[in-house]
């Protein structure tokens, strides 16, 4: 085999995509074997805690049922700002467009890169266009970058999971996944199955606000979906946790879907949900706060932390089985944001 | 009843896998089972149906995964035709991944080779049509349920007047290595949870030399109560010293089968000896494009050089195929191999043995 070649999988957001980091691009970039693997930087600035991410969005079809690239390029960055607790405050849009691409098409994108802006109230400041010629992109790539502060003394990342903490997801799994592969050529399924892309930094706000510093880790489940990142947070906390298969949030259309097409909700990618660890004493009051926000109406406690360890992850399975829980290997929906 | 829930229901598993424990209690030996279908493999890993099972009771995953059973040959003669300038291969996604000799359609993706993931046939047949320039070729991996497909996309092809559409066919039928395995006295299988897909096609009495020859057949749904409820059923055979063909799956099995869908298949193919990983050429196990459908046939039609397969030394798949080992012997499982860089079959397939013990049995 060719060891030398990308392959689609190291973009999956799985095993592939975290050797990627750790073997090449970490040590080579930043110098450090193993930076602090969160969905945003941590910058200290003049007494101010900043928090920094980027994002890149190729997906394709760039319409799906429930949005489109401009939205989930915006919501994608904010929401990686939100799950490290900060304030989402400023946008750079930098776009890769094809040659031949529509103005029209590129308007609608436009706009709603605005409306999702606002909604999530970020300013876009800063931006980039560049065109390739015909066959040199796929339409439109967009890559968007952020700031936002941490107006709080809390911390909240990865490692901070502890035993008996509860997870809580905010609402129903799979939905962006199974959309967008709905609505690609060639997959012709009526599953009436929309996106779920959406801002997350309302519903942080609020959590913090309630939770304090009995909230420990906050995650989107993007690609790779909510197995492989709660295998990446057991993994960086080192601790071993135990999900509860029938407290697993579905619809109907993205369990049909799955259940065609043999896939598994628990890898398929969100983008308008987070996981929240929290203390076990307040679980349930903050559960309760999730599920009366408009985001959250469908939340459940998923799990819990079970002992310190060495990042196992299991499932209790609907019928009750135990089985492990591993990251997501190789692809599985490619270009799904 | 959405033929779904009903089946996954928690009580209703636990009262089988009591009955189970209750009916194998004080028991001597331990009961051999082999499932030989790669979604009843994925069913019992991905609900942890083991975990339920008493230790009397042994499941043992056979060569029920048709990606995991076609041979290296087969793979390198779809590379080889990949990296034709002006053929397109269309295929059911998990053949891309799965290690050849020297390759994977993968990577010669990676490299540039045009490989399309399709959900049917049918959607081959029209890239075929859109693209009358390419020579588009479907890879026909699979057993009795998907051939009908296939034999109806080629049927397709030929009403519609596309002639730039190909099949590599590698069908095979499972009642042959069935019989073998049970044959094996080192592995020395008690009963046999039948597949449910295949049998919709070839019917449950297609298992009935089998059970003649003194082995328990049961034709079982992949639901986790289906499995249980198989389980219980082939139980039942060992202690009461019979051996049958039983029909757990009705909803969807019946005894004769699918008579239209045995029509097509013998209608566009003709069995053929066949080459299984793991267990070599057995005897009229395959099934080849008929002659008259010659035009379809990739094989004759597309001429390639392929050089000899090679294995790799450390791969157990062939024992993992035949029941003999389990993914966790094998010292290449979870180390050398790998989802991400599998080495053998096994592991590539989402329903193949290894990839199901890698994902679900840590």
């Amino acid at each position: 085999m060719d060891n030398d070649l990308i392959l689609l999988g190291h973009g999956s957001g799985g095993n592939l995509s975290h050797q990627l980091l750790e073997e090449l691009l970490i040590p080579t970039l930043s110098g450090l074997e193993m930076a602090d693997r969160n969905d945003a930087a941590l910058l200290d600035l003049a007494g101010e805690r900043l928090a920094f991410t980027t994002d890149s969005y190729v997906v394709e079809p760039l319409f799906f049922p429930g949005g489109c690239i401009g939205d989930l390029a915006v919501n994608g960055t904010v929401n990686d700002l939100a799950m490290m607790g900060a304030t989402p405050l400023w946008l750079s849009c930098a776009m890769i467009i094809e040659e031949g691409f529509s103005r029209q098409k590129l308007a609608e994108v436009a706009t709603a890169m605005r409306v999702a802006a606002d909604l999530a109230g970020v300013k876009i400041v800063t931006g980039d266009t560049k065109v390739v010629p015909r066959g040199k992109a796929d339409g439109l790539f967009i890559n968007t970058s952020g700031i936002g502060v941490i107006r709080h003394g809390l911390q909240i990342d990865g490692t901070r999971a502890r035993p008996g903490d509860r997870i809580i997801v905010s609402g129903t799994i799979g939905d962006h996944g199974i959309a967008v592969m709905a609505a690609r050529e060639g997959l012709e399924l009526e599953s009436g199955v929309k996106s779920d892309c959406a801002p997350l930094n309302g519903l942080v706000a609020d959590l913090l606000a309630a939770g304090g510093n009995t909230v420990h880790v906050l995650r989107d489940p993007t690609r790779g979906g909510v197995a492989t990142t709660v295998k990446e947070i057991a993994l960086q906390s080192g601790v071993d946790i135990t999900l509860d298969e029938a407290s697993l949030p579905l619809t109907a259309g993205v369990k049909g879907v799955c259940s065609i097409l043999g896939l598994d909700p628990l890898y398929v990618a969100n983008e308008g949900k987070l996981l929240a660890f929290v203390a076990p004493e307040r679980a349930d009051e903050l559960l309760a706060l999730v599920q009366s926000h408009p985001l959250g109406k469908n939340a459940a406690i998923i799990g819990e932390v079970t002992e310190i360890g060495k990042g196992k992850v299991r499932m209790r399975t609907s019928v009750g089985g135990l089985r492990g829980v591993e990251m997501l290997a190789g692809e599985q929906l490619p270009r799904i944001c | 009843m959405n033929y779904q829930d009903e089946f996954r229901d928690r009580e209703l598993v636990a009262g089988l896998a009591e009955r189970i424990r209750l009916l194998t209690l004080g028991m001597e030996r331990p009961l051999t089972f082999m499932e030989v279908c790669g979604t009843h493999t994925m069913a019992i890993y991905q609900y942890g149906l083991r975990t339920l099972l008493p230790p009397q009771v042994r499941l043992i995953s056979g060569p029920g995964c048709p990606v995991c059973v076609t041979p290296n040959d087969y793979l390198d003669r779809a590379v080889a035709l990949a990296r034709l300038p002006d053929v397109t291969i269309a295929t059911f996604g998990d053949m891309l991944r799965v290690p050849g000799s020297r390759s994977s359609l993968m990577e010669e993706r990676a490299k540039g080779a045009d490989i399309r993931i399709v959900y049917s046939p049918l959607d081959a047949v029209a890239l075929a049509t859109k693209n009358p320039e390419r020579r588009v070729v479907f890879l026909g991996v699979g057993f009795e349920t998907t051939a009908p497909a296939i034999a109806g996309s080629i049927l397709t092809a030929r009403s519609k007047g596309v002639t730039n559409y190909f099949v590599l066919a590698a069908h095979k039928t499972i009642p042959g290595p069935m019989a073998l395995l049970s044959a094996d006295p080192e592995l020395a299988i008690d009963g046999y949870l039948c597949p449910a897909h295949v049998s919709a096609i070839i019917g449950a009495d297609a298992y009935l030399p089998l059970a003649e020859r003194g082995i328990p057949c049961v034709v079982t749904g992949f639901e986790p109560a289906d499995v249980l409820q198989g389980v219980e059923l082939l139980v039942r055979q060992v202690k009461e010293g019979r051996h049958q063909v039983e029909n757990q799956y009705r909803r969807v099995v019946s005894r004769e089968g699918n008579r239209k869908a045995q029509e097509i298949i013998r209608q566009l193919f003709v069995p053929a000896d066949a080459a299984w990983r793991g267990m070599g050429i057995l005897p009229g196990s395959g099934l080849v494009i008929a002659p008259e459908f010659r035009e379809y046939d990739a094989q004759a039609m597309i001429p390639v050089t392929v050089e000899p397969p090679v294995e790799h030394p450390g791969c157990r798949c062939g024992e993992i195929l035949r029941g003999k080992v389990s993914p966790f012997d094998c010292p290449l499982f979870g180390g050398l191999c790998t989802p991400e860089t599998p080495v053998g079959a096994c592991m590539v397939s989402s329903e193949g043995t290894c990839a199901a013990a890698y994902k679900y049995g840590r």
